[in-house]
């Protein structure tokens, strides 16, 4: 039995084209004929006429035409369709004949050649005896002919050659070879696809013509087969739809047929033949949907048509078929622009079919397993006399029986016999099929992995696995199921993964794979496995076997021969020495014992010893003995503190006693405490778990590590830390002999921090600090060791990582004599104190200098070294100690300045040698009282002062809130016209904190004074007068007036009368006053009444600047005067006031 | 009647699955698990439009040779899927439809047990009748 038995035949799958047959042409010698012949068959596109050509030669034998049958009344059919049929009408009989002729109209020896191709077409028809086949006949001629109807010869001979011929005259056609050729050709072709057309209708009507002579009871296969027939024949004529409908119907009629063991290959056979021609159909027609529900359909129909029980394989290897075929159907049409959806994909069928094909090889290796004495039967029951089957899906002997019993009972055994051995016997019978599964798995994977569609494409890989490992092809097997292994394990499908660890198991252990063994077993035996207890005992004694170096009992269900091939392995295995250890990572698998390392606390002191708990539990039915534990650190050095090692003999592995330490018992928790002294360099520094190692086995035998990297876990355990999170049965901590597995976390990393200090530093201040003082902030270190502390610095200044703006604004010392100036740093770093005895105190005052306000924080740090013992071990430790404190800086005093005149009006303005006053105002705004030294007045050139102006705020303390106030008398020089205002110069405060001590430096706080404008007058007046008068006694006044300018003025001067005065001198004068000179007007004022009086007004009118008002110039002039009450005579105290 | 019940969890790993045990168990896990592709797919194309008023119930997932898969994603996406055997013809939409809701009642009964821990596979008797009920007697 070929595996190709099962193959659909290929004129069934190809696309049926209309046979032409070109007799005439040579060739192969003729360069004319080759070049027609070219033309016909190059270039086939689909704009082309589907045709198929060929060259025949003229006296070709066409098959010989059966005598039609007249009358179907006797006639018993002998099976559905012939297996020549199709390729009979694809490639032998053709539609058209034509007879290619060199021949042109005016040839000299034309009536000869009229006959000699008359005696051609006559060759050709009688070859052709009987059939519908049409002739047509092509003259070659050299001439380009001209239009019709003008070559009167033409027409004339054409006619007489059909005659000749006996050809209508439109199967004659003329061929000028000539430039366009192919133009030509494609005309010619086109009548060709017309007569073709023609004669498969013709074809149709004929077969349909048999119809009205068939009955119903003799004639069932004969229905069956002309439907088939008729498709067909559309299908030539390129009619698809009337081919769909005419091979529906056959489908319809194939399963009316009575169906019997005996008939049932041959009911299958067509049945899928036909249904691939519909389905082939509804895809080209673009109606997937259709071919979809059709191919259910026949597989639904065909599904219980198993037929002969003992030939079941062939059933399984038929549906295998009929779904790869389908597939491949699907895959041409989402190749030609179909689009396949998730849940219809060629995929699908593929792995149907594979599935089928997988069940084919159970069933054939069920069903064909005979006693090794069954020789196979001769003669050969499947020979046939012909090279082939007559009828599609009979029995080699038996072909053309149509009854419901076989007709001879001992041959029919001997065939099945055959049959089984054939499908057993082809030594590389299982290969073949295994490969041809794994061939349409692979050819299935393509389009799954298109679809991306993860899951589909795991379980492909475990059939292809499977399939593997049928092959006994292990390593591809494991490859693929390692890859699938891990995914499972991911979405935690606990049963997938135990049966594909299952084969996993068996190939590394047909393999002889120590490691992968090893590791499949730790797995089925774990937690994660849903095998049952018996199966993993048995595998945890396997397990042992191999760690005691011995060989494994072999899985159950292998095939024996492969098993006594795998103990060899193992047994050399075994005797070959070294390469015995082995380190398996399990945490990325889910192993059989689980481990969680923990520290005891996430920070340690460096005095504290570090401690650290491993805890294990096995999951496999038996105790379980290991002889070592070792936990890696990330400093190495540790590493020696955290081994638990206790080597065991093989009588401990064996039989371990579960009172043992180094013993696991299943379900119990065990617990390992390390405890080791970090290093004084660890200070600040991480202390991880990098891994654990559980060492099973000796070093005698085997030795196997179990690695688990970080603090354990393995694929499983986060979830299961999640789910325990959340659940109900979660407790309290529980006690330590007593410990819940899901409670335990994982603590991989612990700090090293260093150890607490017993010193204690506290700050004094007063606070908030002024700006620019020399702010003193007084540090006291105490000492609460017990033993001397070493080498005590401290650290003081503004803490770093702050504004960068306040570190350039801040300056401190510990010096507080001297001011602080920018090249003092913002911290002091490490100011040595020395030693500091228990119980010691120690001061230090820090300076600070805040340039700026704002807050700040200050940073003191203490540190020092001391010896301590931890653990009967003296360690040298470095303490530290923090304390910051943040402080708010603010200005301590305010000053105000302005500019009065000497009648205290405020002035926007001062006049250019006119004295006016300048008043100082300083606010304290400080919390605490402030001493201020002195002041200083320190004028710009532009300025002058009156009188040396002194200090009037000396040694002043004031108090939050209070002011002091100062005036100075100023004057103005001249300035050089133009300049509008002047600088004044600077105010210098000179002050401090009035706690501080005397040796505290003075802070000069320097206020610039504002600029003032300055105006020149053109005319200054002042007036003399006593300060007060007395009522009717003279009160003599002098008023100056001065030109400030280089010119002479003409000056206007009128007094106006007053109430309170009766005054002498001149009412109204008109003076001119020369350049820089000054003039006199003398008054006397007789005062009338007492108290305060408006003296009389002045006016002043400037003919040349009639910009200055008189009232400006009024301004230097005092408004008023007290006048005194007449006192009596002798009344000394009036005279004295 | 269905020959196999399975309840998904949110991570795709099943909480609760059981199937006819006259026939291989292993297959249906693999029908199962390949068809959460297509719940994913289902769940993720009507996410979009919908999101609230989702229909719970996705219809026959895909057919198989010998089953049909059908799927339900509850709102918290926990999946239901009921594979039913395809010759089982006279099964109608609507009968498929009420046993995932009464599937979905039972689940949620369990859910409302205080000692259950959502996230652990399903081990509740009440659960475990209604999925008999709903599954075919080994015939």
């Amino acid at each position: 039995m070929s595996p190709t038995q099962w193959d659909l035949p290929p004129e069934l799958c190809c696309r049926p084209l209309a046979f032409v047959a070109l007799t005439g042409l040579d060739v192969v010698y003729n360069a004319v004929h080759r070049a027609i012949w070219d033309a016909f068959c190059a270039n086939r596109r689909a704009d082309r006429v589907p045709i198929s050509f060929k060259v025949l030669p003229g006296d070709h034998e066409y098959p010989k035409c059966r005598t039609k049958r007249t009358s179907y009344e006797w006639y018993i059919p002998k099976g559905i369709l012939k297996t020549g049929w199709m390729n009979k009408h694809l490639n032998l009989v053709p539609a058209l004949v034509v007879l290619f002729y060199e021949l042109d109209w005016d040839d000299p020896q034309w009536k000869e050649k009229q006959s000699e191709c008359a005696t051609k077409v006559e060759i050709v028809r009688t070859s052709l005896q009987g059939r519908n086949t049409k002739v047509a006949v092509v003259l070659i001629q050299k001439k380009t002919p001209l239009p019709p109807g003008e070559d009167v010869v033409a027409s004339e001979r054409a006619s007489a050659l059909c005659n000749a011929c006996d050809l209508s005259g439109k199967s004659l056609f003329v061929l000028p070879h000539t430039d366009h050729l192919v133009g030509y050709i494609i005309r010619l072709e086109n009548a060709f696809y017309e007569h073709a057309q023609t004669y498969y209708y013709t074809e149709i009507r004929r077969v349909k013509s048999h119809k009205e002579f068939l009955n119903k009871t003799t004639h069932q296969l004969l229905f069956v087969r002309h439907q088939f027939k008729t498709g067909f024949f559309s299908e030539l004529k390129q009619d698809t739809q009337n081919a769909l409908k005419y091979y529906r119907t056959a489908y319809g009629l194939v399963h009316e047929l009575r169906a019997h063991e005996t008939n049932m290959l041959e009911i299958k056979t067509m049945a899928g033949f036909i249904n691939y021609k519909i389905c082939r159909l509804c895809f080209q027609h673009n109606t997937p949907l259709d071919a979809i529900a059709q191919f259910r359909k026949h597989i639904d129909l065909c599904k219980k048509k198993i037929g002969s029980a003992e030939l079941a394989f062939e059933h399984t290897a038929w549906m295998s078929k009929q779904f790869q075929s389908f597939g491949d159907l699907f895959d041409e049409a989402i190749k030609v622009g179909l689009t396949a959806i998730q849940t219809q994909n060629p995929g699908f069928y593929y792995q149907q079919a594979a599935y089928y094909a997988q069940e084919r090889k159970q069933q054939a290796g069920q069903l064909c397993s005979h006693e090794p004495n069954v020789g196979y039967p001769t003669p050969d029951p499947l020979d046939t006399p012909g090279a082939a089957l007559d009828f599609y899906g009979q029995r080699a002997w038996r072909q053309g029986h149509q009854s419901i019993d076989p007709p001879d009972p001992e041959k029919e055994k001997k065939g099945i016999l055959a049959l089984q051995l054939k499908e057993k016997d082809i030594p590389h019978s299982v290969r073949v099929q295994t490969d041809f599964v794994i061939l349409i798995l692979f050819s299935s994977k393509d389009p799954v992995k298109k679809m991306l569609c993860p899951s589909h494409r795991h379980t492909h890989m475990v059939q292809m696995g499977e399939e593997y490992y049928h092959a006994k092809d292990y390593t591809k097997a494991l490859k693929l199921l390692d890859y699938v292994m891990c995914d499972y394990r991911m979405e935690r499908w606990w049963s997938l993964l135990t049966s594909i660890l299952g084969t996993a198991l068996k190939c590394s252990y047909l393999m002889g794979h120590v490691k992968d063994y090893i590791t499949y077993s730790m797995e089925l035996v774990g937690r994660a496995s849903t095998l049952h207890s018996e199966q993993k005992s048995r595998i945890e004694k396997n397990l042992i076997k191999v760690l005691m170096n011995e060989v494994p009992d072999p899985e159950p269900e292998c095939d024996p021969l492969s098993v006594k091939a795998a103990r060899a392995l193992w047994n050399e295995r075994v005797s070959l020495a070294g390469s015995n250890e082995f380190t398996i990572e399990v945490q990325d698998y889910v192993p059989f014992v689980q481990c969680k390392a923990k520290f005891l606390s996430p920070s340690f002191h460096v005095d504290d010893p570090v401690q650290l708990n491993v805890y294990l539990r096995a999951d496999c039915p038996h105790p379980l003995r290991f002889s070592k534990l070792c936990i890696s650190l990330s400093n190495q050095e540790y590493n020696q503190y955290c081994v638990v090692e206790e080597p065991c003999n093989s009588k401990d592995i064996l039989e371990p006693s579960i009172q043992e330490n180094m013993c696991l018992v299943p379900g119990k928790i065990r617990k390992y405490s390390f405890k080791f002294v970090a290093r004084f360099e660890d200070v600040g520094k991480k202390i991880e778990i990098t891994g654990v190692d559980l060492m099973l086995g000796s070093d005698s035998g085997r030795c196997v590590y179990l690695n688990w990297r970080g603090g354990g876990g393995d694929a499983a355990s986060s979830h299961e830390a999640l789910q325990a999170s959340r659940s109900f049965k979660r407790r309290g901590p529980a006690s330590d002999s007593l410990v819940n597995w899901d409670t335990v976390t994982i603590q991989a990393s612990t700090m090293v921090i260093s150890r607490v200090p017993k010193v204690s530093l506290q700050l004094r201040h007063e606070p908030p600090a002024l700006n620019n003082e020399m702010y003193c902030i007084t540090v006291t270190i105490e000492s609460q060791e017990n033993t001397a502390a070493k080498d005590v610095k401290l650290t003081a200044g503004l803490k770093p990582g702050q504004d960068a703006n306040l570190t350039q604004t801040t300056h401190v010392t510990m010096n507080g004599g001297e001011m602080c100036d920018d090249s003092h740093p913002a911290l002091l770093p490490d100011i040595p104190i020395g030693d500091l005895q228990p119980g010691q105190k120690m001061k230090k005052s820090l300076f600070a200098r805040c340039v700026t306000t704002g807050s700040r924080i200050f940073l003191f740090h203490v540190s020092y070294t001391m010896n301590t013992s931890v653990e009967g071990k003296e360690i040298t430790c470095k303490c530290h100690k923090d304390e910051t404190v943040t402080l708010e800086t603010v200005v301590p005093f305010e000053v105000a300045v302005k500019f009065v005149s000497t009648k205290f009006e405020n002035l926007d303005r001062v006049h250019v040698d006119v004295p006016f006053l300048l008043m100082t105002d300083i606010l304290s705004a400080s919390p605490w009282p402030l001493h201020l030294v002195t002041s200083q007045l320190q004028l710009a050139p532009t300025m002058a002062a009156i009188d040396q102006p002194e200090s009037q705020v000396e040694e002043i303390v004031l108090q939050t809130g209070e002011s002091a106030s100062e005036c100075f008398s100023l004057k103005c020089p001249p300035v050089p016209t133009g300049t509008s205002s002047v600088a004044s110069g600077q105010y210098v405060v000179s002050w401090k904190r009035k706690s501080t001590c005397a040796e505290t430096p003075v802070i000069s706080t320097v206020v610039t004074l504002p600029h003032v404008m300055v105006e020149t007058i053109p005319l200054y007046v002042h007036a003399d007068l006593p300060s007060f008068g007395r009522v009717r006694e003279s009160l003599p006044v002098r008023y100056c007036m001065q030109n400030r300018t280089g010119l002479v003025q003409d000056v206007e001067m009128t007094v106006e009368p007053s109430d309170a005065f009766m005054f002498s001198g001149l009412k109204q004068v008109r003076i001119r006053i020369l350049p820089g000179a000054e003039q006199e007007m003398l008054y006397n004022f007789y005062p009338l009444m007492a108290g305060y009086q408006s003296l009389p007004v002045l006016n002043i009118t400037l003919m040349r600047f009639p910009s200055v008002a008189p009232a400006l110039l009024r301004r230097f002039l005092p408004s008023r005067i007290f006048v005194k009450p007449q006192g009596r005579p002798g009344d000394a105290s009036i005279a004295a006031a | 009647m269905a020959v196999c019940v399975a309840v998904i969890a949110k991570e795709n790993y099943p909480l609760y699955i059981r199937s006819v045990p006259t026939q291989n168990e292993l297959k249906f896990h693999y029908t199962v698990h390949t068809s959460l592709d297509v719940v994913e797919e289902k769940v993720s194309a009507v996410g979009k439009a919908l999101a609230d008023q989702r229909e719970l119930y996705l219809g026959l997932l895909y057919p198989t040779e010998d089953y049909k898969v059908y799927g339900y994603v509850t709102n918290s996406k926990v999946k239901f899927v009921i594979v039913v055997d395809s010759s089982n013809t006279s099964l109608r939409d609507n009968e498929i439809r009420s046993m995932f809701r009464k599937l979905h009642n039972s689940f949620t009964d369990v859910m409302c047990n205080p000692f259950y821990n959502p996230g652990d596979a399903i081990q509740s008797r009440a659960f475990d009748s209604v999925v008999s009920g709903m599954m075919v007697q080994a015939c």
